[in-house]
């Protein structure tokens, strides 16, 4: 299929994209690297007038130490250099392992962590880490730049709070420290396709018991959610625990019902896949 | 309209293009380089992979735009030309174990599953059965199974991996 | 059993490399959607997006002020251009009821997908764009989606040009169905659901059409796998002359049945360059093509067998109400009707009554999908074998071996009056056990179950036969098939040496060029590499039937074999002339004439071919020609066999299964090329084993079809599948001069049971005896709740309800 036709701004800058977006609003849409959006385009479900493409604009690129213990990720860094990036392996190798689940390598090597972000779509891999890393987005428009909590970011269904004339520059993460251990489960139809339900769990074990764990939930709600009831039923206490906490797991959520699952049926898979996340991460 | 310029296939090209033209449709109906292939709408089945700046991807979800000043390599230009009677002197080793192994019966999923497989073979030169199924994940084929598509790349990545060592 | 005397030869029975793999490997290709012509044209279709709908208004003039279109056209506009619908070739019983089909529908639309108008621009995206302003204005009908319902009285019609929804029903009784099934020991009933598949070959239908130029000649490409059958039907209905029309299927990316067909789109595609006098382009896009390309399956199965108390099967009983979507395409309803032979598959019994309800509805066509029909069929057999089996509390192999056709009885007719000329079952299975570790597994089974492992293990069975090679045509006439069942090749002994192979099959990935190739240099003594095989293209291979049903090897090259062995015989009488010898005294062995007792008088094919050409000195009665025809008719169908087994691997926590490991051993008969033969058999099973465990056509209530593209039709990746292990039998088949059978069709046909048994048998202990196909986790997960419930019900009536 054929997208319908826009104009076409090719943004040098960071500061061009926040112009361009200024100048034509909520006509325009950002192009990252197009693997969310141009599949709708094709199907004419998005038809944009204007397509302001951020490919060009090399700030937004790379990953670097802020030296307070996080790391910035360019919001144009690709799922690939993510995951081959020698920083997030190091201090956030959770996210490199993650980011390597997300599509299929086509996608990883022209995606980007920020077009994958801010497309908002719960289904997505990356929006449970990033909830579950309580990381944050670095927003510029043109009133300059803010900082936004993940879980301030993810709103709704596809939407962000992200204002029409801003877009995401950078990803923020903690660097993990400490002896954490992760897992993601990732549960699905067929290897390429979307998430049924994907659990990212995060263990910090300490003298054999869990001193804390974060567990997030993928496709459970039209936003990324943290198991939170879990995860405060886990702290201080043995690995013994995780059954029982598990079962917990589905509490807060909010499942759709679709062709490749019921709500019921993803809030039982989300028990027994944090269940078992855990018990994956606590190892 | 917006002026693109890039190399495909090694060699220089330059049109004034309609911005929401796909890098596919440039390929093929543009540069009349039909081997790379369209088989879905979605990005699901990777008919369409070529090589873009060295790295996997599928041109039907990129904007002959988005190409503008990059490398683009399809399977057109895979094979080394050969002076010898048997033309499959010159081709790749993976259009080589493709042939040898049946690793294709129709052949409209080749060229992306080719391009897929090669760009998995630079990444990974000796992927295990596993490792190679995972690797083409974004590629579909109805008519193989897989399994010799498997066997085809287990075969050319052993090519490969003599030839690099000889 | 007579076992067929094979010339001993030096190409059939070897893997020979692919001829076809050069071009495709390195993207030198003809695929349709490659061409473009002169001063072509792309079509776009406007489609309706209700499933039934009265069109009251279709105003294409707004896409004509759109920039770069030429033309648009109604229903309407164009209906003076057909001279009827588009052909059902099978219609099944007399008053079969069948709605008129034009390419485009002029004032009710059936389903949704169906085309409403059409847009011709001079641009691929200037098309697309201007579908967007042609205003079409529907009156919502209600919508006949649910079959059963459909059949009910009061029910909507999907056609309101029809009194019913009902397009036919069609029965076959053998024998005396009361009394097997009277006092019958042991009867098992059972309905299965045989969902809705979309075929989705990976190349997407195109067509181009270009209108007369130096021939008077229009000139058709299309992604289709029946050249021939196009031709013709697409004469009859466009009012083309058939000699007017060259239909040619260069590069066809697949099919398994999708493009066996006649499609709107193809008639619409010649009336435009008719009417606009200028090539015309159209290319289907996959979620277009899921809903204008024939859908398969779609039959809801009620069967029921009968047992004696030695095991032994009495009866059958079949009722099928199968999904015929909104229109009857090329072979619509003949589909289920292929099962009524195969419902009894390998099993012997007394009688067999098959009905079967041909339903219309407002969804997409059902028509041919690999298998066709018989995958229905054997599902539900081999299904309802391993049920009775747990029923009557014997080892599922056991109750089949009971049953089954020995090898010692071929050939056998069966209960549905066909004749199985050859197999052996016994040795397939005993050759599958084996490679499958069969007892080990068992074994195995038991520790997990015992150890009630959260991740059951389970076996599934499949002992299957069917026929294809379609087929005989005097069979296809009284089944009121609207053609025959005979395959043309010709051979054209070229002065040098080399030889052309015309061929009236039609493959689309099948490796026909090769095999032929190894059947004629055998036959001829000619070099594999000096042989040429020609096809798809209605002036180069003038005649013939195509390419479908496992037919093309069975058919089409015994007729290569045939035309083959006339070339011989003329060739024989030229060199024993040229050897001044008497013909009966040339004995003629790879590629050889030789003088019995003379070793210096001998000639070769080659020679013989360039004398022939040069016809200085032949024969006087014979004409200076070697090529040679063949029309084969074959006396029977081709009836392959195999026993498969499947290892799954069921999460009883999430109901994710996972093919731990797959073992099909088939007989194919006589075997012309191992690998390309394994490469089918490969195949096949991918296509079954997606049916078993991942695809599915959903439609809503409203006739919308859910599953609109490949983001939620699940066709199985690398990853999704596991490796198989092939392995064969090789009982030829005596009904060809090759002893071969079909082997397109059955790895589909085989496997889609052996993992739905699988499934079942690792939950068997949790009281689940059904798991609906796909057994996706949440089916799986489904069953094993519907379950647990049940038998917490009957545990807590047990207890008397007491709490």
């Amino acid at each position: 299929m054929i997208p319908a036709t826009f104009d076409y701004v090719r943004a040098g800058s960071v500061d061009e994209a926040v112009d361009a977006l200024k100048q034509h609003g909520d006509e325009a849409k950002l192009l990252a690297g197009g693997h969310s959006l141009l599949p709708l385009m094709k199907l004419r479900f998005a038809a944009p007038e204007v397509l302001i493409d951020l490919g060009r604009v090399e700030q937004l690129r790379g990953v670097c130490d802020l030296g307070d213990g996080r790391l910035a990720i360019g919001s144009m860094t690709r799922h690939i250099d993510v995951m081959d990036d020698p920083l997030v392996r190091e201090h956030c190798g959770v996210l490199a392992d993650v980011t390597a689940k997300v599509g299929d390598p086509q996608v990883r090597h022209r995606g980007t962590i920020g077009g994958a972000l801010a497309h908002g779509d719960a289904a997505s891999d990356l929006p449970a880490v990033l909830a579950a890393l309580e990381g944050t987005l670095v927003a510029q428009g043109p009133n300059g730049t803010r900082e936004i909590a993940a879980s301030d970011f993810f709103v709704d269904y596809l939407t962000t709070s992200l204002e029409d004339d801003e877009l995401v520059t950078e990803v923020r993460v903690p660097k993990i420290v400490g002896p954490w251990g992760w897992h993601y489960e990732k549960f699905t139809r067929v290897a390429q396709a979307w998430a049924i339900v994907g659990v990212l769990a995060m263990v910090k074990r300490s003298n054999g018991s869990i001193e804390e764990a974060r567990v997030g939930l993928t496709n459970m709600a039209t936003v990324p959610v943290r198991a939170s009831g879990v995860e405060q039923a886990l702290a201080g206490h043995s690995p013994d625990a995780i059954a029982d906490a598990a079962a917990n797991a589905a509490d807060g959520t909010n499942p759709s019902s679709d062709l490749s699952a019921s709500a019921e049926y993803r809030e039982h898979l989300a028990r027994v896949l944090t269940r078992r996340a855990l018990e994956a991460a606590a190892r | 309209m917006t002026r693109v310029g890039m190399t495909v296939d090694g060699e220089p090209y330059e049109h004034e293009v309609e911005p929401r033209l796909l890098l596919v449709h440039y390929l093929r109906d543009v540069l009349e380089k039909t081997g790379t292939n369209i088989g879905c709408d979605t990005s699901n089945c990777g008919a369409c992979t070529v090589h873009l700046d060295g790295r996997s991807a599928k041109s039907c979800t990129v904007l002959a735009v988005q190409a503008d000043g990059s490398q683009v390599d399809t399977v057109e230009g895979l094979a080394e030309p050969s002076s010898d009677a048997d033309e499959t002197d010159g081709w790749h080793p993976l259009q080589k174990a493709f042939h040898t192994e049946h690793g294709l019966q129709c052949g409209y999923c080749t060229p992306g599953m080719i391009m897929a497989a090669k760009d998995l073979l630079e990444e990974n030169p000796d992927p295990d059965e596993t490792e190679v199924r995972e690797g083409l994940e974004g590629n579909l084929c109805r008519c193989t199974g897989y399994v010799n598509i498997v066997k085809a790349v287990r075969t050319a990545a052993a090519e490969l991996r003599e030839g690099a060592s000889s | 059993m007579t076992a067929v005397d094979t010339p001993p030869s030096a190409n059939v029975g070897t893997t020979k490399l692919r001829k076809e793999d050069a071009h495709l490997v390195t993207g030198r290709t003809q695929w349709t959607d490659n061409l473009q012509l002169t001063g072509m044209l792309h079509v776009a279709v406007v489609r309706s997006p209700m499933a039934h709908a009265r069109v009251t208004k279709v105003d294409v003039s707004g896409a004509l002020e759109q920039p770069g279109v030429v033309a648009a056209f109604s229903g309407a506009d164009l209906a003076d251009h057909w001279a009827g619908g588009l052909p059902c070739a099978w219609p099944v019983t007399e008053d079969m009821q069948s709605p008129t089909h034009l390419p485009i529908a002029t004032d009710e639309v059936r389903h949704v997908g169906d085309v409403v108008a059409v847009v011709v621009a001079n641009s691929r995206y200037g098309a697309a764009d201007a579908t967007e302003f042609v205003d079409v204005e529907y009156e919502p009908l209600p919508a006949v989606v649910d079959m059963e319902a459909a059949l009910a009285d009061g029910s909507p019609l999907a056609d309101t040009q029809l009194d019913t929804n009902r397009s036919f029903t069609w029965q076959k009784i053998d024998g005396d169905v009361d009394a097997a099934f009277d006092s019958a020991p042991h009867v098992v009933e059972r309905r299965f659901i045989n969902q809705r598949l979309i075929p989705t070959a990976i190349e997407p239908r195109a067509v181009v059409c270009a209108p007369p130029r130096e021939h008077r000649e229009y000139t058709m490409w299309s992604a289709t796998q029946v050249p021939h059958i196009l031709r013709l039907m697409l004469a009859l209905t466009c009012g083309v002359p058939e000699h007017e029309l060259r239909v040619i299927a260069p590069d066809v990316g697949g099919g398994f049945g999708s493009k066996l067909n006649v499609y709107a789109e193809e008639a619409i595609c010649l009336v435009l360059a008719k009417r606009l006098g200028k090539p015309i382009k159209w290319t289907e896009s996959r979620s277009e093509g899921y809903q204008a390309t024939i859908h398969g399956r779609d039959q809801i199965q009620d069967v029921s067998l009968a047992f004696n108390e030695d095991h032994t099967i009495r009866g059958m009983k079949v009722e099928l109400h199968a999904d015929m979507g909104a229109y009857l395409q090329l072979v619509t309803p003949g589909i289920p009707i292929l099962g009524a032979f195969m419902y009894n598959s390998i099993y012997k019994m007394d009688a067999l009554s098959f009905t079967c309800h041909g339903v219309l509805t407002n969804k997409t066509p059902t028509d041919a999908y690999r298998g066709a029909g018989r995958p229905e069929a054997t599902y539900a057999i081999e299904r309802l074998m391993d049920e009775a089996a747990n029923e009557l509390g014997v080892e599922p192999f056991e109750l089949r071996e009971r049953n089954w056709i020995k090898h010692e009885e071929f050939p056998y007719t069966t209960i549905a009056g066909i004749e199985y000329d050859s197999g052996n079952y016994e040795a397939a299975t005993a050759k599958a056990k084996e490679l499958f570790d069969y007892d080990g597994l068992r074994a195995e089974q038991q520790r997990r179950r015992d150890d009630g492992d959260p991740v059951q293990l389970g076996i599934g069975i499949s002992t299957f036969t069917e026929m294809c090679g379609l087929a005989p045509s005097r069979v296809l006439g009284s089944l009121s098939y609207g053609a025959g069942g005979w395959e043309h090749a010709s051979v054209r002994m070229l002065p040098s040496g080399k030889v052309e192979v015309i061929t009236g099959t039609s493959p689309h990935g099948q490796g026909h060029v090769t095999s032929w190739s190894q059947i004629a240099a055998d036959a001829l003594g000619i070099p594999f590499e000096d042989i040429e095989v020609r096809h798809g293209d209605t002036a180069v291979a003038h005649k013939g039937m195509d390419t479908y049903g496992s037919r093309s090897l069975v058919v089409g090259g015994y007729a290569v074999q045939v035309a083959c062995d006339k070339v011989v015989a003329k060739a024989k009488r030229v060199a024993a002339h040229l050897l001044e010898a008497a013909e009966d005294d040339v004995e003629f062995d790879a590629g050889t004439f030789q003088v019995k007792g003379s070793p210096d008088a001998n000639t070769t094919m080659q020679d013989v071919a360039l004398a022939i050409f040069a016809a200085h000195d032949y024969p006087e009665d014979m004409e200076p020609s070697l090529d040679s025809d063949a029309t084969v008719d074959p006396e029977n169908f081709s009836y392959p066999h195999g026993t498969h087994l499947c290892a799954t691997e069921v999460d009883t926590e999430t109901g994710a299964v996972t093919i731990r490991s797959y073992v099909a051993v088939d007989d194919v008969g006589t075997v012309i090329n191992p690998q390309i033969v394994e490469g089918q058999v490969h195949g096949g099973l991918a296509q079954g084993i997606a049916q078993a465990l991942f695809e599915e056509a959903v439609y809503d209530a409203e006739g919308q079809l859910k599953t609109g593209s490949l983001l939620d039709y699940y066709v199985p990746g690398a990853p999704d599948l596991p490796h198989f292990t092939t392995d064969r039998t090789e009982t030829p088949a005596t009904t060809n001069p090759l002893g071969v059978k079909g082997v397109g069709e059955a790895g589909t046909i085989a496997s889609t049971p052996a993992v739905i048994n699988a499934v079942v048998d690792a939950l068997r202990p949790m009281g689940v005896n059904d798991v609906l196909m796909p057994a996706s986790p949440q089916n799986v997960w489904n069953a094993i709740q519907a379950a647990s419930s049940a038998s917490t019900t009957a545990a807590s009536a047990a207890d008397g309800g007491a709490a």
